[in-house]
């Protein structure tokens, strides 16, 4: 990797992780722009993939800079994307959690907690639709998907079960 | 609210450990599988605590599972936990996901990992409706604050409005249906 590259995955994705409000996948069309228009480090088609690659591994979304940084400039290009997209923010909900617990019981800090739940709910429940939507290419995963989801909502037990019932089911069928 | 038997705290490498693992099982995002963990597992947070915290890392810039795993460890160990938290959640997946991209480099794309990956990814999506659909369930929101929720589910999964649009746009709504609710009390 380059010097040029490190600095441009430092200031690019350090830029775009200051107003990636509403999570990291939120700014995925700056990051299109960063990684594909303006630097031309990868084809759409690379980053489609790179983007269904991290979506399927298991950890944070926002992980996918990682793929991209890696195709630039291997180890030391995840590493470096990873900590330009997550150090900055980072500092701040540390900053942020200081006062929280500074101000906590406050009668207008425990509003804002609250008004902000349904939110949270209402985005998790969107994520879910538009993984649904991206998984459901026939009858069968849109099916594995109803039925998963109610196993969650309706019981207590692991949903690793679910997700060992859609390896099988994938292997059999997909 | 009911008040259940006193929640239990977690030592820094039991932190770190919860935090590894949610992220090594984060299929289809962290927060779904963080709430699962951390509230119906570990027993650490209620639903309404990690709502609540999730919410507040959604309105600050930067990945909302990252700025909710720095406010848990933050609560639970200081900086200390602060680190380890989301230190974890991130160490463990980026390795796999090194592995991923030194085997994608070399093979491309191999049709049992694809067909596994398809069905694992299907199941996922369930799994996070699912969660959303327990969570509003246990945490029993006021009308005003369902049509919230709501409104921040279709906006975003439905109209796919970008994101920061539908949290800085909803906000206010959200804040004063808690105003009035908590008020009415």
């Amino acid at each position: 990797m380059t010097a040029t590259i490190f600095w441009q995955l430092v200031l690019g994705f350090g830029a775009i992780s200051l107003v990636s409000v509403g999570g990291g996948i939120a700014v995925l069309p700056e990051m299109h722009r960063l990684v594909v228009d303006v630097h031309g480090w990868m084809s759409d088609a690379d980053f489609a993939q790179r983007f269904a690659l991290a979506q399927a591994a298991p950890g944070p979304n926002v992980l996918v800079v990682g793929l991209f940084g890696w195709h630039v400039g291997g180890v030391l290009g995840m590493l470096t994307a990873t900590l330009a997209m997550t150090l900055p923010t980072s500092f701040m909900a540390f900053g942020f959690s200081r006062l929280r617990a500074r101000l906590s019981g406050r009668f207008w800090l425990r509003v804002v907690e609250r008004g902000l739940v349904p939110i949270a709910v209402g985005l998790i429940a969107a994520s879910g639709l538009i993984l649904a939507q991206g998984t459901a290419t026939g009858w069968l995963p849109a099916v594995l998907t109803a039925v998963s989801a109610v196993f969650v909502w309706r019981t207590d037990f692991s949903p690793l079960w679910v997700l060992g019932a859609g390896a099988v089911v994938g292997v059999a069928f997909l | 609210m009911t008040e259940a038997p006193p929640r239990p705290v977690p030592t820094l490498p039991d932190l770190f450990l919860t935090y590894g693992r949610i992220g090594l099982i984060g299929f289809g995002g962290i927060n779904a599988w963080a709430r699962r963990v951390l509230v119906e597992e570990k027993r650490w947070l209620t639903d309404q605590d990690y709502a609540e915290t999730l919410g507040l890392g959604q309105v600050l810039p930067g990945p909302n599972a990252l700025n909710a795993a720095i406010m848990v460890g933050d609560r639970f160990h200081g900086t200390a936990g602060a680190i380890a938290a989301p230190v974890a959640m991130f160490g463990g997946p980026l390795i796999l996901l090194a592995g991923l991209a030194m085997f994608y480099d070399a093979y491309g794309e191999v049709p049992f990992v694809k067909a596994v990956l398809a069905g694992v990814a299907a199941a996922a999506a369930g799994m996070v409706l699912g969660t959303a659909a327990k969570m509003t369930q246990k945490l029993k929101p006021p009308p005003a604050l369902l049509a919230v929720g709501l409104c921040a589910l279709l906006a975003a999964g439905v109209l796919r409005v970008p994101l920061p649009y539908v949290v800085l746009g909803l906000a206010p709504f959200g804040i004063l249906a808690a105003w009035q609710a908590l008020r009415a009390r």
